[in-house]
C-alpha cells in the first residue's frame, strides 16, 4: 500500500504569466468573453511508501527545495 | 589562470566556452563532469549554456543537485570565480548563488539574436577591462531570460552596483525597445554583492573572433586576466 499526495505550484501573486496571458488571449479569440484572467501553474502527484515517517514534513521539504521556486512560485499539498 | 568548464547532461555550449578559452583567449581549460565533485584546480568555473537536464521541472532545477554543483557551491562561498552564461545563470539563479529568477521571455518566443549591452558597473573582475558605459554586442538565445525579483531586491541590486550589464539600443541607451525578453530594469548580467559570481543570458564566448560577428566577448576574458595578472604579481 502507498499514499498519495499531491503538491500543486503556483506563481505568486504579480509575478509574470506569460502561458496564462496567452491562453487568456486565446480564449477571448474563441468567442469566450467570460473569462477574466488564466493562471498558468503546475501540478506533482508524489505516491509515497505507506511505512513512511513524517510525511507531511517530507513532502513540504521536497516542495520547499525542488519542486517549486520560493522566489516566484508558491505551492499547496492536497491530500489524495 | 586555470578555467573549467561544467558539462552537464542537455549543456551544448561547453564546448563554444571551452573553444573560445583555449584557442582565443589563449589560457589553460579542461571540462568538469557534472558527476565528480573536483574542479582540478581551475581559478574559473564557467557554468555554460544549454538545457540542462532538459530544463525539466525548471530551467537549472535539477542541475543544482548534481555533484559537481556541491563543489561549485563551496567554491563560490569562499571567493572562487564562478561565471554562469544563459542556462549556467538559470542554474546560479536556481542554486542561491544569485538571487531573482529567469521565466519565460514575455513574448513567449525564442530569441536568438546579437543585442547590445551596457556596462552598468567596471569595477568588477569580469569588466574592469571596460570603461562604465561601454556598449558590448554579443549575441542571446534564450527562451527564458526575464530576469525577475521583488521590487526591494531589484533596490538592493541597484544601491549594490550587482547590475553589470543591461541590454540597451547601439547608442547605449537602456529603453523598452532593447529589452529581449521583458527584464525587469532591462538586466542581461548580475553579480553576487561579493562581486566573485556572475551570471548573464547573453554569451560571451559567442562573440570572441571577427568571423562571428563581435570580439566584445573578449573583454570579459581579458578583465578576468588582468585580474589574475595582479593577482600573481602581488604574490
Amino acid at each position: 500500500m502507498s499514499s498519495k499526495k499531491t503538491v500543486f505550484v503556483r506563481l505568486k501573486e504579480g509575478v509574470l504569466d506569460p502561458q496564462g496571458v496567452t491562453i487568456h488571449k486565446s480564449l477571448k479569440q474563441m468567442g469566450y468573453d467570460d473569462f477574466v484572467s488564466v493562471k498558468s501553474g503546475k501540478f506533482f502527484e508524489l505516491e509515497i511508501k505507506a511505512d513512511a515517517d513524517n510525511i507531511d514534513q517530507m513532502v513540504n521539504e521536497v516542495s520547499e527545495k525542488l519542486l517549486s521556486n520560493p522566489v516566484i512560485e508558491n505551492f499547496t499539498v492536497e491530500k489524495n | 589562470m586555470k578555467f573549467g568548464v561544467v558539462t552537464f547532461p542537455g549543456s551544448n555550449c561547453d564546448y563554444d566556452a571551452y573553444a573560445a578559452v583555449r584557442h582565443v583567449v589563449g589560457e589553460e581549460v579542461e571540462f568538469l563532469w557534472h558527476k565528480s565533485n573536483d574542479l582540478l584546480g581551475s581559478d574559473v568555473i564557467i557554468l555554460p549554456g544549454g538545457f540542462t537536464y532538459g530544463d525539466y521541472l525548471r530551467s537549472g532545477a535539477i542541475a543544482k543537485f548534481s555533484p559537481i554543483m556541491e563543489s561549485v557551491i563551496k567554491f563560490a562561498n569562499s571567493g572562487g570565480k564562478v561565471i554562469g552564461i544563459c542556462n549556467g545563470f538559470q542554474v546560479l539563479t536556481e542554486s542561491g548563488l544569485l538571487p531573482g529568477a529567469l521565466i519565460r521571455n514575455e513574448h513567449l518566443r525564442f530569441s536568438c539574436k546579437y543585442v547590445h549591452l551596457k556596462v552598468s558597473n567596471n569595477q568588477t573582475v569580469y569588466t574592469s577591462a571596460c570603461k562604465q558605459g561601454d556598449v558590448l554586442k554579443i549575441p542571446i538565445a534564450h527562451g527564458e531570460g526575464n530576469y525577475y525579483n521583488f521590487d526591494g531586491d531589484i533596490k538592493t541590486l541597484e544601491d549594490n552596483n550587482q547590475i553589470i550589464f543591461r541590454y540597451c539600443d547601439e547608442n547605449g541607451d537602456v529603453n523598452e525597445q532593447s529589452n529581449p525578453n521583458g527584464s525587469i530594469n532591462n538586466i542581461a548580467g548580475i553579480s553576487n554583492k561579493e562581486g566573485n559570481v556572475l551570471g548573464m543570458m547573453p554569451h560571451p564566448e559567442r562573440a570572441v573572433e571577427k568571423i562571428l560577428g563581435s570580439t566584445d566577448g573578449l573583454k570579459l576574458f581579458e578583465s578576468l586576466q588582468m585580474a589574475f595578472s595582479k593577482t600573481s604579481i602581488g604574490g
